[in-house]
């Protein structure tokens, strides 16, 4: 029979873990609620930055001799990854399920023969890709935006990946990360970032009116190569936010689910603990009586 | 002046301003250009410096931007700062003691890329310090 202060000891624990389950829940909403507001504010820079960009890539694109950043190196060989998690665990399948993609596309890109580099933003995923592919990861940043993601933490990681492009250390790049959806689902999204591949068809309809319309001081090609940079910076800002907010969206699920059981957990004790306690008492009685009984 | 001309400014962080405005002058890479309604369409690069917002003959606004790129087109005017500062929150100390600061970064700095930075750093600086002198002259 189990023991009862025991059952006791086991609803109070269970008790105080639902208490922080569902205050996780309710700090893991708000931050949500401010992330997706940063999301959105980040919208129309983003927004008029793919319109100029394209117009101008219309334009380019005829003279056959674009930056580097949107053409290429000409060669495939070297791929970069950026893989985008979160600092911190408790938050369902966000940082598993973007690993499992790091993976899978790893294995895949090797598999063509192909090199593979790492740049980890994030602890979690880090540490994760660290017991099978230690050796791929060139740099990892941890702690990004753990007050309030700004521009500049993009900018940091951006200017990283800069770097190693100028100096040739990779072909192409990607992003790894989780794509806002709804608070209860994130889609894990592989988005290229060079060479910069222009929306084709907003381009071409753009281009068509731009090539007539606009007028660029100083010329295309400059302004295209200072724009670029500037763009990769946006690209991965966005990825950062989206990921924030696909962080708290998990968190928010999964902490939900876990105040959910606890509750479920609790009742069953109770009712164990109650139907214990009842026996103990029947016992005593029948003891009290066959003794009674016996006199 | 019957046609406004549609001024809007956006930081990588949010839409800082949307409004229609008679005339904005914008410090462009290659020299000062204003912006009317029914101006050409163009795509500017723009240096450190800062945009005045005209309403009538009046300027109403003056924000520095820290370089960044503007896009105009015949009813509207979409400037893309990198960072934007209203010029009355710019603070005189604040910005020598950045300047004084990033010169001696400058000296510090090992590699030409880090050298680079500090100077791009510096300039944006030195560029918030000659909006103040100039603003105060006026």
């Amino acid at each position: 029979m189990p023991n009862l202060k025991d059952l006791k000891n086991r609803i109070a624990s269970v008790q105080s873990t639902r208490k922080i389950t569902s205050a996780m829940k309710m700090v893991a909403a708000s931050k949500l609620r401010r992330a997706q507001e940063q999301a959105e504010a980040s919208g129309p820079y983003a927004e008029r930055m793919g319109r100029m960009l394209s117009s101008l890539a219309a334009n380019v694109q005829d003279s056959g001799n674009g930056p580097k950043l949107m053409t290429g190196t000409g060669a495939d060989q070297v791929h970069l990854l950026v893989v985008i998690s979160s600092d911190r665990g408790l938050c369902g399948a966000f940082n598993g399920s973007i690993v499992r993609e790091a993976k899978r596309q790893i294995v895949r890109l090797q598999g063509e023969g192909k090199t593979v580099k790492l740049l980890t933003v994030g602890r979690k995923g880090r540490d994760q890709l660290k017991r099978e592919f230690a050796s791929l990861i060139v740099e990892s940043y941890e702690d990004v935006g753990r007050r309030r993601l700004g521009f500049s933490d993009a900018d940091m990681v951006a200017t990283k990946v800069l770097s190693m492009f100028d100096a040739g250390e990779f072909d192409v790049c990607s992003v790894i990360f989780n794509k806002f959806k709804s608070a209860i689902s994130q889609v894990v999204t592989v988005q290229q970032l060079i060479p910069f591949a222009v929306a084709t068809e907003a381009a071409e309809a753009a281009g068509a009116e731009a090539k007539a319309m606009y007028e660029f001081e100083p010329d295309e090609e400059q302004i295209l190569a200072e724009l670029l940079p500037r763009n990769l910076s946006i690209q991965i800002y966005r990825a950062l936010l989206e990921s924030a907010a696909s962080e708290q969206g998990a968190r928010m699920t999964a902490m939900d689910n876990a105040t959910r059981n606890a509750g479920d957990m609790i009742n069953k004790l109770t009712i164990t603990y109650n139907r214990t306690r009842q026996a103990y008492i029947t016992k005593e009685l029948i003891e009290i009586i066959s003794g009674a009984e016996a006199l | 002046m019957a046609d406004k001309v549609e001024f809007e400014l956006v930081s990588p962080e949010k839409l800082l301003k949307s409004q229609p405005v008679d005339m904005v002058v914008v410090p462009g890479s290659e020299g000062d250009f204003g912006v009317l309604a029914g101006h050409s369409p163009m795509i500017s690069t723009v240096r450190p410096g800062v945009i005045d917002v005209y309403e009538g003959d009046r300027v109403v606004d003056r924000v520095f931007v820290a370089g960044g790129f503007a896009e105009v087109t015949e009813a509207r005017c979409t400037v893309l700062a990198e960072e934007a500062v209203a010029l009355t929150d710019l603070d005189r100390a604040t910005v020598e003691k950045q300047i004084k600061d990033l010169s001696e970064d400058v000296d510090d700095s090992k590699s030409d890329a880090e050298r680079a930075a500090a100077e791009s750093k510096l300039a944006v600086a030195r560029a918030k310090l000659d909006a103040l002198t100039q603003s105060s002259a006026h």
